[in-house]
């Protein structure tokens, strides 16, 4: 299997690149809706402000070809915004719609009280993730530790999406959400150390697995 | 409380890590690739890289220190030193940096830190402050630049204030009069400015031993610290310190 890493000039590719070497993935950066349509398997990275990503994707015309991936059930990992922009829209620097693949609102997070408890927007740092109860959890741990930067978050409209929640000032907000083979992750699996690999290593096997069940020979594109 | 993240910071001159007190007096201690693979190993949360000496060796020395680091490093790295405009921060996200630290060209043109903000988002900015005490001992600390050689006769803690409001994700406050001493950190310093802001504050500085780091937390004057010395002396390991602030009560990300 070749992962398919859509590169709209947004993010650390460089970084995402080496995790991928480093868990034995081999993968392709792309800008070009043709290259996403034949994808086995899909990485939308980013960083930086919604509605920009938004127009990025868009100017580069991935967005219907995203859509149509998702829907053909090509398992996609989203990362941090990359993660944002599956929700329907967002809401930071004004409302913007999204790739509308796993529904809901992407909004700020709550800021703190001020206490020694309290944690700082943008909430930066490593944080412990808890699962859903019942969650068929897929990539990702109960207690795992990752690296998270963000402002905003995505928050689903439907619970079940949710897979692992972080608290950030009281709220359980979205970590990782998956809705059949889209996985959107808030943190930076890349740069969370061995727990990190480890989900993408996990993600990176489903995706085989799924590849092999659904190819017309059942052979494994290895 | 948030687990209290440990940053090691690596002061880069040419091709070496080098160490010195008051960012003076520079000794080489080892390998920027080296020692950067090491502490990732010991659990080492993030690592800064500081190219000390950025207008001496060029740009292209950090950024293929970096390029390395990225092959098996995998926390996040920032980078800073040197870096001037818009396109220097492209050229450091592109080698593999997750953020930037910038100093001397953000006072310089303080602009700089809002278009970096708005193109790369805030969260990857940022702003390095060196604080020293006033020479004429009035109360407070002044910025200083070029890696603490320069004056601006600029209020450190107003400056941490707009640096904020310009949107920096992040202050990282060295304290240039405890730098290399490992007497602790200028734990009046960091609360001033923690006060002051709403962003991360990262603690640098002064860092001797775990107590240091666990006054950090308890005075909640800090939500990172970054340590050179103690790694790079062996004086307290990584692992060693995680251990030590657990003991103390502090939540820190565990070591694996």
């Amino acid at each position: 299997m070749r992962v398919t890493i859509i590169d709209y000039g947004r993010g650390n590719l460089f970084s995402l690149g080496r995790a991928l070497d480093h868990v034995g993935v081999s993968f392709r950066l792309t800008d070009r809706p043709d290259d996403v349509r034949d994808a086995e398997c899909l990485i939308l990275p980013g960083v930086g402000a919604f509605g920009d990503a938004m127009d990025g994707l868009w100017r580069c015309g991935l967005v219907e070809p995203i859509r149509n991936a998702a829907r053909r059930g090509v398992p996609l990992l989203g990362i941090c915004l990359g993660m944002q922009l599956l929700a329907t829209r967002g809401e930071e620097f004004g409302n913007h719609a999204g790739l509308d693949i796993v529904p809901g609102v992407v909004s700020r997070l709550p800021e703190g009280d001020g206490s020694a408890h309290s944690i700082r927007i943008p909430n930066v740092g490593w944080r412990r993730v808890t699962g859903t109860p019942g969650a068929a959890i897929g990539p990702g741990a109960d207690g795992a530790m990752y690296y998270f930067v963000h402002s905003y978050a995505h928050r689903p409209s439907n619970a079940h999406h949710i897979m692992a929640t972080v608290d950030v000032n009281g709220q359980a907000v979205a970590a990782i959400v998956r809705e059949d083979a889209i996985v959107g992750c808030q943190f930076h699996p890349e740069k969370s150390g061995a727990d990190g690999l480890a989900l993408l290593r996990a993600f990176f096997d489903f995706a085989v697995a799924r590849g092999a069940a659904q190819s017309p020979v059942g052979k494994r594109t290895a | 409380m948030p687990p209290l993240r440990i940053i090691s910071r690596l002061d880069i001159k040419g091709p070496n890590v080098v160490k010195g007190v008051h960012l003076e007096g520079l000794r080489v201690v080892g390998h920027p690739g080296e020692m950067a693979r090491r502490y990732y190993e010991q659990g080492i949360d993030e690592i800064i890289y500081m190219d000390i000496v950025a207008s001496l060796y060029g740009r292209n020395n950090i950024l293929s220190i970096v390029r390395e680091a990225t092959r098996d490093v995998f926390v996040p790295l920032t980078v800073g030193g040197g870096l001037r405009s818009i396109d220097d921060i492209v050229e450091a996200l592109r080698s593999g940096a997750d953020k930037v630290a910038i100093n001397t060209a953000a006072i310089r043109r303080p602009d700089l830190i809002a278009e970096a903000g708005r193109a790369f988002g805030s969260q990857c900015i940022v702003v390095s402050i060196e604080a020293k005490r006033w020479p004429d001992g009035r109360p407070g600390w002044e910025a200083l630049t070029d890696n603490g050689r320069e004056r601006t006769g600029i209020d450190a803690v107003a400056w941490a204030e707009q640096a904020q409001r310009l949107g920096a994700g992040e202050l990282l406050v060295t304290s240039v009069d405890r730098e290399g001493t490992a007497r602790g950190f200028d734990l009046e310093l960091l609360s001033e400015i923690h006060a002051r802001v709403r962003i991360p504050v990262i603690a640098s500085g002064g860092c001797g031993g775990p107590d240091h780091a666990a006054a950090v937390a308890t005075r909640h004057c800090a939500d990172a610290i970054a340590c050179a010395h103690i790694f790079q002396y062996e004086i307290c390991p990584v692992p060693q310190l995680k251990s030590e602030l657990q003991r103390a009560g502090i939540e820190v990300r565990r070591c694996v």
